[in-house]
Parts: structure tokens; sequence; C-alpha cells
């Protein structure tokens, strides 16, 4: 079981409230994306939930049992680093060995358990190997088995990717993604790589500055993100935005539009292109457009825009987000 | 290190420092010289070297006036005690200090260190009737706690500084796997730290075997180790400087040949986190 719920949980340091005041409800099983920029409060989030800080104010429940002053050793959560935090004196077997043996199981338990792990992982080979002697990406996975053999009621994730190359990352990606059906535990997981959180997640929650700008499906927050922030954050290339006439026109201070929900060949807008680039399945354009600004557009293919070309634009009217004034959507 | 470096400047530099170690060590050298001489040879004037009279006597009367074997014994207990004792004090002090600084953290250090800066001679006295009254009087118990608080700010300072080179996210790991405050010292943070924590006993065994003031002053004959073995053949009659010499080489021979043997140890562990 792993269900966690916060309730207004807070935590300052000194006189800087790092976390305003949040609440979420976690359900058991549910793989969820803390995602935001650097310094918006995910990790300092995710290490309230693993007891490795104090909460200022607040309640942290643990499958419906008051956590918040427990020991992180007894909430029964385990957690992947992003350094990994491998034990360097210690041989793979032993990390991995390490919470069983901090949990008192049997020698004999204890290797069962940890060979089983280490199968599911690709780890046989390298059992009796120090970290030092390890890839990345093979660290990380002795992290993930360290994390897995205690059976854990939900397992937390610290950017757990961000050390390795783009080409690993993937396949570790879809590994993490795997091992998550596979046990269908609760995990939560920081990131400020909106692909990663856009890929793996049930649920993902976008914070800034401490403060939870919305929860949702990862196409819920693509299709209707709840305000500029989310609009803006979720998306790549990010949503165009747009004040002024235009706006005003849809009733609304700010309106945001796709760039992949701009179509290019006739249409409302003209303007001239500034840069187009061409990577075969895609091409990307910036376009300057009259009385509106820069636009950026994505189609899909190969359009033979150039720079200085003169094209017609033409925004999908249903695809079109509204803000007011306070950057909240009008819908 | 990637300097490039010709032959002369090698040997240059290399004669400079056969310079400096002689330099340092020819006190000693001299003392170890002197053991060898007839009391008349010692206190030839000039100094006799070539043509000084050799003899082994020294050694032997030394060895038959007093009990080397109990100031010896003395000794090993004394230092590797309060050296144990204050390893045990000082790991978790250190750890606090390192893992979980509060805002007066640096000023404590700061406070612990300048400690070591007050002569030992201010506080002589009340120490003396302390132990006095205490029944540590010359007592190995007494010299082990009273060296071990000597040595302890510098202990600590020096573990301090080992724990900072250790990534905090690795006792967190420990944390989470779920180990106490008791397994996160004793499995983890220990064995990493274990070269610092080598070379930290080796160094303050040596500073605890030769400490003189305190164990001179607080001994009389039960628990006095070889300082005070040496300490007494300077005596009222006279200095016999070829037996003297005779009973400091006996006494620091010991501590000559773990220095000997540990210093790649001793040299790694003081100039450990100079350089990352």
């Amino acid at each position: 079981m792993g269900q966690i719920t916060l309730k207004s949980v807070r935590k300052s340091f000194g006189d800087v409230h790092v976390i305003p005041g949040v609440d979420l409800e976690i359900r058991d099983g549910e793989f969820v994306v803390f995602v935001g920029p650097s310094g918006c409060g995910k990790s300092t989030l995710l290490r309230l939930i693993a007891g490795l800080e104090d909460t200022t104010a607040g309640q942290i429940l643990i499958d419906g049992k008051d956590a918040t002053d427990l020991p992180p050793a007894r909430r029964g959560l385990a957690m992947v680093f992003q350094s990994y935090a491998l034990y360097p004196h210690m041989t793979v077997r032993k990390n991995i060995a390490f919470p069983l043996k901090m949990a008192g199981l049997s020698e004999a338990e204890q290797a069962k358990k940890v060979e089983a792990a280490a199968k599911v992982l690709n780890l046989t080979a390298y059992l009796d190997r120090r970290p030092g002697q390890l890839s990345g990406g093979q660290r990380q996975r002795v992290a993930i088995g360290r994390a897995i053999v205690r059976e854990p009621a939900a397992f937390l994730f610290d950017e757990p990717l961000s050390n390795l190359d783009a080409a690993l990352r993937v396949t570790m990606r879809q590994e993490i993604s795997e091992l998550h059906q596979a046990l269908k535990t609760t995990m939560i997981y920081v990131t400020h790589d909106q692909v990663e959180a856009m890929t793996m997640a049930d649920k993902i929650v976008v914070l800034n500055a401490g403060r939870i700008e919305q929860v949702g499906s990862p196409l819920d927050l693509y299709h209707f993100p709840d305000n500029l922030f989310v609009a803006g954050f979720i998306g790549s290339p990010k949503m165009n935005l747009i004040e002024g006439a235009e706006a005003a026109r849809h009733n609304a201070r700010t309106i945001g539009i796709r760039p992949e929900h701009i179509g290019v060949g006739s249409g409302p807008w003209e303007g001239t292109v500034q840069l187009s680039e061409h990577l075969g399945s895609d091409s990307f354009v910036k376009v300057q457009v009259d009385g509106i600004g820069v636009l950026n557009v994505r189609a899909g293919g190969e359009i033979g825009v150039h720079h200085g070309d003169r094209i017609r634009l033409n925004p999908e009217p249903d695809k079109i987000h509204r803000f007011d004034a306070d950057g909240k959507a009008i819908r | 290190m990637a300097r490039a470096s010709s032959p002369r400047r090698m040997i240059l530099t290399t004669l400079a420092a056969w310079g400096v170690a002689l330099l340092i060590f020819f006190p000693v050298l001299w003392m170890i010289l002197t053991s060898f001489k007839t009391e008349a040879s010692a206190v030839a004037n000039p100094p006799e070297l070539l043509s000084a009279s050799w003899t082994l006597e020294n050694y032997a009367e030394v060895w038959a006036r007093s009990d080397y074997p109990r100031f010896f014994w003395n000794s090993v207990v004394i230092s590797i005690g309060s050296t144990l004792l204050g390893l045990a004090v000082a790991i978790p002090a250190a750890w606090a200090m390192a893992f979980v600084p509060g805002k007066r953290t640096k000023d404590l250090l700061m406070w612990m260190l300048s400690t070591k800066m007050m002569p030992a001679v201010a506080v002589m006295i009340p120490i003396y009737l302390l132990f006095q009254r205490l029944g540590l009087f010359d007592t190995k118990t007494g010299l082990i706690l009273a060296l071990m608080l000597m040595n302890l700010p510098i202990i600590t300072w020096m573990l301090y500084t080992y724990f900072k080179e250790i990534p905090g996210e690795i006792l967190e790991a420990a944390r989470m796997d779920g180990a106490g405050l008791r397994s996160e010292i004793l499995y983890v943070l220990t064995p990493m730290a274990l070269p610092g924590i080598a070379s930290t006993l080796l160094l303050n065994v040596i500073l605890a075997w030769n400490e003189a003031f305190w164990t001179i002053t607080l001994t009389t004959t039960k628990a006095a180790p070889l300082s005070a073995f040496i300490a007494s053949f300077s005596a009222p009659q006279g200095l016999f400087y070829a037996k003297l010499s005779a009973a400091s080489t006996m006494a620091i021979a010991p501590i000559l040949i773990l220095g000997w043997f540990s210093q790649k140890q001793l040299v790694r562990g003081l100039t450990f986190g100079a350089v990352k």
C-alpha cells in the first residue's frame, strides 16, 4: 500500500518560506511526477515526504497514518537519489542487501531477494563489483535495486536521470516505467524535464515557487492548462502567448496557441519568416506576425519556407487558450 | 605536478630536501649517537664523533636501574586508551557538526581549537588538586582522561574535516534504507571515513605518547609512562648525558618505529581533502 496525503504542509528555512502550504492526495499505485523550474521546491517537497527534512507545519499521512514526525527509516519509503548515493565501500551485493540487513532479515533471505532484484535489473554479473567500477547506468540500476528489495510503500525519485547522457536517459526512463507497471507501487518522481513528466506520469503536479499550480494527467495539463504558468511550462516548443488587440478580440487579457496548432498556407495572420529549422519530420518556423509579434510555429513534415518569406498563418480556433488579467484560464 | 623538471633541478631539490630532513633529524641522531658513547666521551668538548669510544653499557645500566617494561606498558595503555576514548567521543561530535550543523557550529569549532592555545601551566594547580581529590592522581585512568581531553579538540577537528568530504546524500540514503543513527555511523560513515579515522588515531597515539607536561605532573610511580622514565634520569646528582640519551632513545624507539611504518598513512591523512 502506498497512499500519501499532504495536509497544508509548510516548510520554511528561517524567514524563507520554501513551501508556503501544499495539499495533495497521492493514490496507491499512482505514478506522480513533481515538475517545475529549478528552485520551485519540488525536491524539498519530496524530502519532506521522505522525512529527510522536518515539516514546519502541516501533516503527512502515509496509508492514513500520521508520519509527520516519523524518522525516514520508519516511513517505509525508498528513495533513489540524483547522485545515486551508493555506498562506495560495499559491493553491489552488499549495497542492495543493506536495507534488508537493516530490517533484520536473515542472510539467506537477504541473498534470495538480492539475487531476484539483480535478475530483474540485469545486475547479476556485477554483484561482486564496487560502485566505482560501474557505469552511470549500472549505478542507477543498483540504486533502484536497493530501493526495490525492501518492497516499500512508495518509491521516491529525486531527478534520478539527470546525470545520465541523453540516450541512456531514454532507456532508463522506459525501464522505470516498466518497473512501475510490474510492481504497481506508488512512485513519486521529481524532475525539471517535462518530457520525463509527460511520458512517465499518471498524474503531474506542476510546482512554482513552492505552490501547486495544477494537478492533472499529462494530457489534461496539455489541453486544459489552468493558468499562464502551466500553459507556458508544459509543451515543447512553448505555447505562444499573445497580448493586446488580438487577445482583446477573443475577450481575454492573454491568449495562447501552441506552435503545433497553427497551420501554414492560408489564414488570418500574415508575417515574415525570421528563422526556419528543418528536421525532416518537423519544421520549426519563427515568424514575425504583423500586429501580433513573434510566433513559433511547428508544422509536420517539410513545408519549404525560408528566411524572409512572407507567409500566412491559420490558428485552429478551438485550440486557442484564453486567460484573464490574473493569468487564470477562461473556459 | 606536471611541471617539467630538468635533471639539474631534480638533483638540487633532492639535495635541499635531504638538507632540511637532516636539520630536523639531527638532534635525534645526535641523541642516538650519544647513547652509545661513554659518559666522558659524551660531554667532551669539542664533540667527538670518530674518535669517540663506543659502548652498550648505557643501555645495560638503564635497563638494570629501572623498570623499563612497566613504563613502556603505561605509555601503551595511556596513549592507546586516551585515543580510543577520544575517538568514541569525537566521532559522534564530528558527525553532528559536519552533517547537522547549527548556527554556532563554526564558533564552537573555533572555541574548541582556542582551548589549545591556552598555556597548560595556567591550569596546572586546579587540575592537580582536582586529580588529588578525585583519587585520579598517579592512575592510568586519570592520565587517559587528561590526555583524551587535551587532544579532543584536535581529534574532533580532524574528523570534522574528513566527514565534510563525505557526501550527505549517502548518509541520507542510509537513513532511507532503514538505518538508525547507530547503524548509520557504524556501517556507513565510519567505513567511508576509515582512512581519516586511521590517521587521526595514529597522530593522536603519537601526541599522547610524546606528551610530557601532564604525564610528569600527574604521576609519581605507579602510572608513570616513558616521559617520566626519561625525566627520572636527570638526577639531582648531575646529568649523565649518555645514560639520559640511552633512556630517551629507548622511550622514543617504539613510536619512531610506528611512525616509520605508518608514514604513508599519516601524510595521506594530514593532507586529505587539501587537494580535490
